[in-house]
C-alpha cells in the first residue's frame, strides 16, 4: 500500500519536476509573469509536501530553502537577475537528483548540496532568520502583543473537513493549523461525529472535519492563502465574526419574525446567548455552497491557464498487450480477406465492402493504440538543457540549448532509448564543438554559444538534430588520429561526408586528454549503435568555423513499418521500404562482371555492385533461375548497391516482431513479421545483407544457442 | 473382505497421486517421452520459415497465435537421420526458461503413467551428448522409452563446434 502511494509521488514528483524545469526554463528567458513563478514555486511546494509525507528529510529540508528564496521572489522581496535565475536552475537540478536520490537510493554530492544550501541562504539573509523565531511562536499559543492590536483584530471561524484526496496527495493538517497558529491565537475543536465504528471504517476515507477559530489582525485572504494548497482537496469554509453579527442579526429579525404568532416565548429568552451557536453553524452552511461553486470555477479556470488536459495513468505492459493485440487483429484482417478470396464465391461485393470497413476499423485502432505510447518529447529535451547546463560550467564555456520541435510525439520506447545518444551527441558539442568565449570573439561570433535541439516529423519518420555553431569538424585533425589509431590506411583519399562520418567509428576519439565529461573512451560509435539499434540512421554534416549538425532519422514507431514483400529464393522476405532507393527488373546486358565474382549493374551509366540476397543469406535456390528483380539500397554512407532478389509481390506495413530471444541475432534480418497468409516472414536488413555480401562466415549456431540458453 | 478391498483401493489411489504422466512420441524410429507438464501443446506440422544461417537442427520459426517460436528438428539434435517433415508429423510446444520453443517429431503415441521409481537410470554410452540428453529410461510394454532432458537439449550448444 504505502508502495504504491509512494509510486505515485515520485510519479508526481516527476511531473512536478518537468512543470519546475518548464517554468525555470521561461524564467530564464525573460519571462517573469508571476503566474510562471507562482507554477514553480507550487511545483517545489508539493514535492516538499510529498516528501514530508515519505519523511524524506534531506529533500524537504532542500525544497524547503528553494521554496523559500521562490517565495521572496513571489512577494517581489527579490528581484530575478541572472545570478539568482542561474542558481535556481543548479537548485532545481539539484532537487531532481534528491528526488532521484530519494527513489534510487544512492548519495548526492554532499558538497554541492551545501554549497547550493550556503547561496541559497545568502539571498535569504535574514529574513531566514526571522522564519526560524517564527515558528516557535506559532507553537507557543497566544502571543502577547496581539492584543494591542485590539482594534483590527477578528475572528475567523473555519470549518475544514479534508477530502481523502488531500490524504493522498501527502497533505498534513497539522501544518495546516499550524501555519494559522502563526498567524493568531487559534482554538482548534475536532468534529469526529462522521467517524464510523472500528469495523465500519474504510482506511482510505477521509472521517474527521475540524472547526477552527482563529483570532488574528492578519486580512481574510491570508486565511485563505494557508489553504492554497488544499484548494479543491477539502471542503473548507471561512466566515468571520462580522459575518456572524450580520447573520445573527438577521437571523434574530427572522426569528423575530416567526416568533410573533406568540409560540414560545419562554424559549426566546437564553436566545442572546444560545444565538452565536447556530448563527456559526448557519453562515458555515449557507457559505458552503457558495464556497464550493467558487473554489470549483476557480478551479477551471485556472485549469484553463494553465492547460494541462486531464490524463489517465496506464501500466506500460497493458497498452502494450493492447498493441499486440491489435497487431493480430490486422494479420487476421489479411488472412481472413485471403480465405475469402480463395472461396471463389460469384458476387462478393457486399463482403468486400465490409472486409474493407473492417479494414479501415482495425487501421484506426491501430494509430489510436500507437499514439498511446506517442509522447511529446518535450520532457527528454528539457532534460537535455540540464547535461548541456553542467557540461558548459565544466568546461568553462557559456553555452545556451535551443529547443525546438518539443511538441513532437514519438514512440515512448524511441524517447527512452534516445536519452543517451543525445547526451553524449550534446556533451561532445558543448565539449569539442563549441570554441571558448575567447576563440569565439576572436572569431566574430557571440561569446554564446548556441546549441539548436530540434525535433520534426518527416515523411513517416522523426527527425532529430543537434545543430551547433561552433568551429565545426576539424577535418584535418579528425583524419590525422583516424590514420594514428590505425583505422583508415594512411593513403586513404576521403570524401568531406566520409571524413564527417569517421566520427561513428569504433574506437575514434579526438579528445587528447580524458576530459572529465565526453572522451571517456565511449566514442560516438555507441551513439551510432543505439540509433541504429531503434532502426534509424544517424549523419553528421558540417561546416569549418560555422559548425556541424547531427541529424538522427528514426521510424515513427518500432511497432509497424512499410514493407515491400519480396521472394527470396523461395522464401518471403520483407524489405524495409525507407531504405529501397528504386526497384527495376534487370537484363542480362545490364550486368557486368568484375573481377572473379564481382557483379556490378549498369544504371543510366553508373555502376553499382550486386548483392545476390540468397547467396548473402545462405539460402539455397530451388532452381538455377538467377534473380531478376533488383532493389537499389543506399547505406548510410551514402554508397549504393543493388539487392538481387527473385520477385517483388507487394508492399504493406507489417507489424515488427522481434527476433530475440528466439535465435538472438540473426546476420541480414532485422526482424521477423506475420504475413496474411499467417506465415512468418524476416525482414531484411539491407546494410548487414551489404556488408556480409562478400560470404563472410556467420556463426548463428553459436548466437542461436546463447539466446535460447540466456 | 469389504475393508480389504477398501484398502487396495486405497493403495491404488496412493499410487496414482504419485505416478507422474509423460507423453511418448516417435523421433526417428525411436520412441522418446516428456513430462506432461512440460508440453504446451502439439500442433500438426505445417511448413516453417527458414532462418538464414541456421544451424541444420533448426528448421525454422513458426507462428504460434502471433507470436514467433523456433522450431528444432529433435531427430537432428540427437544425431539421427534427420526427419523428412510432412502433414503427418508433430511440433510439440514446449517452454523452456519460460520461452516457448517447438520441437519437430515423427508421431505422438500415447500418455504412460508410471511410478517414479520405475525410472531407471540412462545406463553408460560412449556419446557425452546422449548421457546429456537423455534423463532416465521407461521399460514401457517392452519397449524402451526415453525420457528427454530437456533443458540440456535445448541449450546445450552443438557437439560439432
Amino acid at each position: 500500500m504505502s508502495g504504491s502511494i509512494q509510486d505515485t509521488f515520485f510519479e508526481e514528483c516527476q511531473e512536478l519536476l518537468e512543470a519546475m524545469d518548464e517554468g525555470l526554463t521561461a524564467v530564464e528567458g525573460g519571462d517573469h509573469d508571476p503566474e510562471v513563478v507562482n507554477a514553480v514555486f507550487r511545483a517545489v511546494h508539493s514535492i516538499k509536501g510529498g516528501a514530508g509525507a515519505f519523511g524524506l528529510d534531506e529533500l524537504v529540508a532542500f525544497a524547503h530553502k528553494f521554496e523559500t528564496v521562490f517565495d521572496e521572489v513571489r512577494s517581489n522581496k527579490l528581484s530575478l537577475d541572472p545570478k539568482l535565475i542561474q542558481l535556481l536552475l543548479r537548485c532545481s537540478d539539484h532537487l531532481s537528483d534528491l528526488v532521484a536520490v530519494a527513489r534510487d537510493g544512492g548519495s548526492t554530492n554532499e558538497e554541492h548540496h551545501d554549497v547550493l544550501i550556503a547561496s541559497l541562504a545568502e539571498y535569504l539573509g535574514d529574513e531566514e532568520e526571522e522564519e526560524l523565531t517564527f515558528a516557535p511562536m506559532g507553537l507557543g499559543g497566544p502571543s502577547v502583543d496581539l492584543p494591542l492590536d485590539d482594534e483590527s483584530e477578528k475572528t475567523y471561524e473555519i470549518r475544514f473537513r479534508p477530502l481523502k484526496e488531500m490524504f493522498g496527495t501527502g497533505n498534513e493538517p497539522f501544518f495546516l493549523f499550524q501555519t494559522l497558529a502563526g498567524l493568531g491565537e487559534l482554538k482548534v475543536s475536532l468534529d469526529e461525529s462522521e467517524l464510523p465504528g472500528f469495523d465500519a471504517m474504510d482506511m482510505a476515507e477521509s472521517y474527521l472535519a475540524w472547526d477552527l477559530t482563529v483570532t488574528t489582525t492578519e486580512p481574510r485572504s491570508q486565511i485563505e492563502a494557508v489553504f492554497e494548497f488544499v484548494e479543491g482537496l477539502c471542503e473548507l469554509s471561512i466566515g468571520s465574526d462580522t459575518d456572524e453579527e450580520d447573520d445573527a442579526a438577521a437571523i434574530a429579525a427572522l426569528d423575530a419574525a416567526f416568533a410573533s404568532p406568540g409560540d414560545a416565548p419562554e424559549t426566546e429568552t437564553p436566545a442572546p446567548f444560545e444565538a452565536p451557536a447556530p448563527a456559526v453553524e448557519t453562515p458555515v452552511v449557507e457559505s458552503k455552497p457558495a464556497e464550493k461553486a467558487e473554489t470549483s470555477q476557480a478551479e477551471t479556470t485556472k485549469k484553463e491557464q494553465r492547460g494541462p488536459k486531464p490524463t489517465l495513468r496506464v501500466e506500460l505492459e497493458r497498452v502494450d498487450r493492447l498493441i499486440n493485440a491489435v497487431g493480430e487483429l490486422i494479420i487476421n484482417h489479411s488472412m481472413l480477406a485471403q480465405q475469402i478470396a480463395n472461396l471463389n464465391v460469384p458476387d462478393m461485393r457486399d463482403v468486400e465492402t465490409e472486409l474493407e470497413g473492417f479494414k479501415n476499423l482495425a487501421r484506426d485502432i491501430q494509430e489510436g493504440v500507437m499514439s498511446i505510447r506517442a509522447q511529446p518529447v518535450k520532457p527528454l529535451f528539457q532534460r537535455m538543457a540540464r547535461i548541456v547546463r553542467e557540461a558548459s560550467s565544466a568546461t568553462g564555456k557559456t553555452c545556451k540549448l535551443v529547443n525546438e520541435g518539443e511538441n513532437t510525439e514519438v514512440d515512448k520506447t524511441v524517447i527512452e532509448r534516445l536519452s543517451d545518444p543525445l547526451t553524449h551527441i550534446l556533451r561532445n558539442a558543448v565539449d569539442h564543438g563549441i570554441e571558448k568565449p575567447e576563440d569565439r570573439e576572436a572569431a566574430g561570433k557571440p561569446k554564446h554559444g548556441e546549441i539548436r535541439l530540434s525535433a520534426s516529423h518527416r515523411s513517416g519518420s522523426v527527425c532529430i538534430e543537434v545543430k551547433d555553431d561552433g568551429a565545426g569538424v576539424n577535418r584535418p585533425r579528425v583524419k590525422q588520429i583516424a590514420i594514428e589509431k590505425g583505422l583508415i590506411p594512411e593513403n586513404a583519399e576521403l570524401t568531406d561526408a566520409e571524413i564527417d562520418n569517421i566520427l561513428f567509428m569504433p574506437g575514434f576519439s579526438t579528445a587528447k586528454e580524458v576530459s572529465n565529461l565526453s572522451g571517456r573512451g565511449v566514442g560516438m560509435d555507441v551513439v551510432k549503435n543505439a540509433v541504429t539499434g531503434l532502426g534509424g540512421r544517424i549523419n553528421v554534416s558540417s561546416n569549418p568555423g560555422k559548425g556541424s549538425t547531427f541529424t538522427i532519422i528514426l521510424p515513427l514507431t518500432l511497432a509497424v513499418m512499410d514493407g515491400m514483400v519480396v521472394s527470396v529464393a523461395g522464401q518471403t522476405m520483407v524489405v524495409p521500404i525507407t531504405s529501397i532507393v528504386e526497384t527495376m527488373r534487370g537484363s542480362d546486358d545490364m550486368i557486368n562482371s568484375l573481377g572473379a565474382d564481382g557483379t556490378l549493374l549498369s544504371i543510366r551509366g553508373h555502376f553499382v555492385p550486386i548483392c545476390d540476397v540468397g547467396a548473402a543469406l545462405g539460402l539455397a535456390r530451388p532452381d538455377d533461375q538467377p534473380p531478376g528483380v533488383y532493389l537499389l539500397v543506399e547505406t548510410e554512407t551514402g554508397q549504393r548497391s543493388a539487392l538481387a532478389v527473385d520477385d517483388i509481390h507487394d508492399q504493406r506495413q507489417v507489424v515488427i516482431k522481434s527476433l530475440d530471444g528466439v535465435c538472438g541475432n540473426v546476420p541480414g534480418v532485422a526482424a521477423a513479421t506475420i504475413l496474411g497468409d499467417g506465415k512468418i516472414a524476416m525482414i531484411m536488413d539491407p546494410e548487414s545483407i551489404i556488408s556480409a555480401g562478400g560470404g563472410a562466415g556467420f556463426d548463428l549456431e553459436r548466437s542461436m544457442n546463447n539466446a535460447v540458453a540466456s | 473382505m469389504q475393508s480389504q478391498a477398501e484398502a487396495k483401493y486405497m493403495d491404488q489411489e496412493v499410487k496414482h497421486t504419485q505416478q507422474s504422466e509423460f507423453v511418448s512420441f516417435t523421433v526417428a524410429g525411436q520412441a522418446f517421452c516428456l513430462k506432461i507438464t512440460q508440453i504446451r501443446e502439439i500442433r500438426r506440422w505445417a511448413p516453417v520459415t527458414i532462418l538464414p544461417h541456421a544451424p541444420s537442427d533448426v528448421l525454422g520459426v513458426m507462428n504460434l497465435r502471433g507470436a514467433v517460436i523456433p522450431i528444432y528438428d529433435l531427430a537432428a539434435r540427437f544425431g539421427l537421420q534427420q526427419t523428412e517433415a510432412s502433414e503427418r508429423n508433430v511440433v510439440i510446444v514446449v517452454a523452456v526458461h519460460g520461452k516457448p520453443v517447438g520441437l519437430l517429431a515423427e508421431s505422438v503415441s500415447e500418455i504412460i503413467s508410471i511410478n517414479p521409481e520405475e525410472i531407471q537410470e540412462t545406463p553408460p554410452v560412449d556419446s557425452r551428448s546422449t548421457m546429456e540428453y537423455i534423463q532416465g529410461i521407461i521399460s514401457h510394454h517392452e519397449t524402451m522409452v526415453r525420457i528427454i532432458n530437456l533443458d540440456a537439449v535445448i541449450s546445450a550448444p552443438e557437439q560439432v563446434l
